[in-house]
């Protein structure tokens, strides 16, 4: 790294609108090691062993709590937990109460995933610790986004120039926003492709593509992000019926094979098989689903030691 | 800044003759032994040693691996950013071998120490022994003290020694760099 080395250009991952490119690099260099050092038959690091940190979580989530709690873990961070549904939240404390309260337990920084839109951002200029943003209403999933790209530049060796289409529910997705500004800066074309229902409508301003044929989208791109449905945030019928949904824009093995190139298949899971792809694609050699979720932890290690790192 | 230079051309070159055959007075014909040079300096001189045994027992298998210690140091959260690590690859296991472990410079010891905590992932090693180019004397924030030496240098605080390669920075060369007062 260049002789003016700082670290990252933030004190908070909120967003990856905060990022600049050379945060991005830097993320996937040090990734790059953490990913060496999980192959080792010791897997653990002791760097952040005199930090603290909390995993508040606000909404249901497997692997996202489970691979930054394991990140933490292998980095020999202390770590405690915290879901809403058992806490008490549910007799009304608020929310900088709440984490004030874990704060003045001694906890240097705090992870959050929140119902809503720009909680980690609120909270940040609250409190006085490092915020982790771990996904926020529809806005942001930056880990997700680093972990994608992450992902696509190991299996094509760099991420610039590569045609990436996200494909599904795209209004209530806080992953696709996150994997349209970290795949742009990185140098990609992105591409939105679903139902017009499900594509907002201002998506253009942000300089994708937006493609409403499935087929069209696949013959285009190199990579098919395939998002889920989120039946729990859809208050009102977006399509008739997820075998409708499924009929128009769900990617089986047919549809794999029938292009004339062999696309990447990426999800960020939880998939609803049968929905948005079928197993046998999620199962299939051009799937890095689960490659995904390895380099997840990598991505996150990374994350919290470049932040952890700085002088408190 | 005032430039003194500590070792360079044949004398270098015949420094490093001598710490491979010291190598090879306790190390035989290193079947039992490992080299581990310390990123990022270190491996230059490991990969030179590893070199020149190799040119001097032709038969030996020379093991000879890079070791990061980036995650294992002691300053984490006391700098401004955090360093960034270098790649560690080591192929081979050191459990029950002889280790050598190779740094171009010793000074507070805080290096070395790093490294025997990241050097245990990889195994419990019988011996481990620690040989370096520059010794700065009486410097030591640790109790270290290395069993082959390059040359001794006495020097204080201020001061910085710089070891270049001919492979990266065209010579071998040692210099003693000195602030002007």
């Amino acid at each position: 790294m260049a002789d003016n080395y700082k670290g990252l250009s933030t004190k908070h991952l909120l967003g990856i609108k905060d990022l600049n490119e050379r945060d991005i690099q830097l993320i996937f260099e040090t990734a790059d090691t953490f990913k060496d050092v999980l192959n080792r038959p010791i897997k653990k690091v002791p760097s952040l062993r005199d930090v603290t940190i909390a995993n508040v979580f606000f909404e249901n989530s497997t692997r996202t709590r489970l691979s930054f709690e394991l990140a933490q873990k292998r980095l020999s961070a202390d770590t405690i937990n915290f879901a809403a549904s058992s806490s008490s939240v549910s007799k009304g404390e608020t929310l900088i109460d709440t984490v004030n309260n874990i704060l003045a337990m001694k906890v240097d920084m705090i992870v959050m995933r929140h119902p809503y839109p720009g909680a980690g951002i609120f909270l940040s200029k609250k409190v006085n610790a490092q915020i982790v943003n771990a996904g926020d209403g529809a806005h942001e999933h930056p880990t997700q986004a680093l972990l994608d790209a992450f992902s696509i530049r190991e299996k094509f060796g760099d991420v610039a120039g590569k045609k990436v289409a996200i494909i599904g529910d795209i209004l209530h997705s806080r992953v696709a926003l996150s994997n349209i500004l970290c795949l742009q800066m990185l140098g990609a074309e992105v591409m939105v492709c679903g139902p017009t229902t499900l594509i907002p409508k201002y998506i253009k301003s942000l300089g994708v593509k937006v493609e409403f044929d499935l087929m069209k989208a696949l013959n285009w791109c190199d990579v098919a992000n395939m998002l889920r449905i989120q039946m729990e945030r859809q208050d009102i019928k977006y399509f008739p019926s997820l075998r409708e949904y499924s009929m128009m824009y769900g990617v089986n093995k047919q549809i794999l094979d029938s292009l004339d190139k062999e696309i990447v298949i990426m999800h960020p899971g939880p998939i609803n098989r049968g929905v948005e792809i079928t197993s046998d694609v999620a199962d299939s050699k051009q799937s890095i689903i689960l490659d995904q979720v390895e380099n997840g932890v990598a991505i996150r290690m990374a994350v919290l030691y470049l932040l952890a790192g700085q002088k408190p | 800044m005032q430039n003194l230079t500590l070792l360079d051309g044949q004398k270098f070159q015949i420094t490093i003759k001598r710490l491979c055959h010291q190598l090879i007075e306790n190390h035989d014909d290193f079947s039992d032994s490992v080299i581990l040079g310390i990123q990022p300096r270190g491996i230059y001189l490991a990969n030179r040693i590893a070199y020149e045994l190799q040119q001097i027992l032709p038969q030996a298998n020379i093991l000879n691996g890079n070791l990061d210690i980036t995650f294992f140091r002691d300053d984490f959260r006391r700098r401004e950013a955090p360093l960034l690590p270098n790649a560690t690859s080591i192929d081979f296991i050191i459990e029950g071998k002889k280790v050598i472990l190779v740094d171009d410079v010793l000074w507070t010891g805080r290096t070395i120490r790093s490294a025997m905590d990241a050097m245990l992932a990889f195994g419990r090693p019988k011996k481990v022994e620690l040989l370096v180019l520059v010794d700065r004397r009486f410097s030591r924030d640790l109790p270290i003290e290395p069993d082959y030496i390059g040359i001794r240098v006495d020097s204080i605080n201020s001061q910085r020694v710089i070891v270049s390669w001919k492979e990266t920075d065209q010579e071998d060369t040692i210099i003693l760099l000195s602030d002007k007062d």
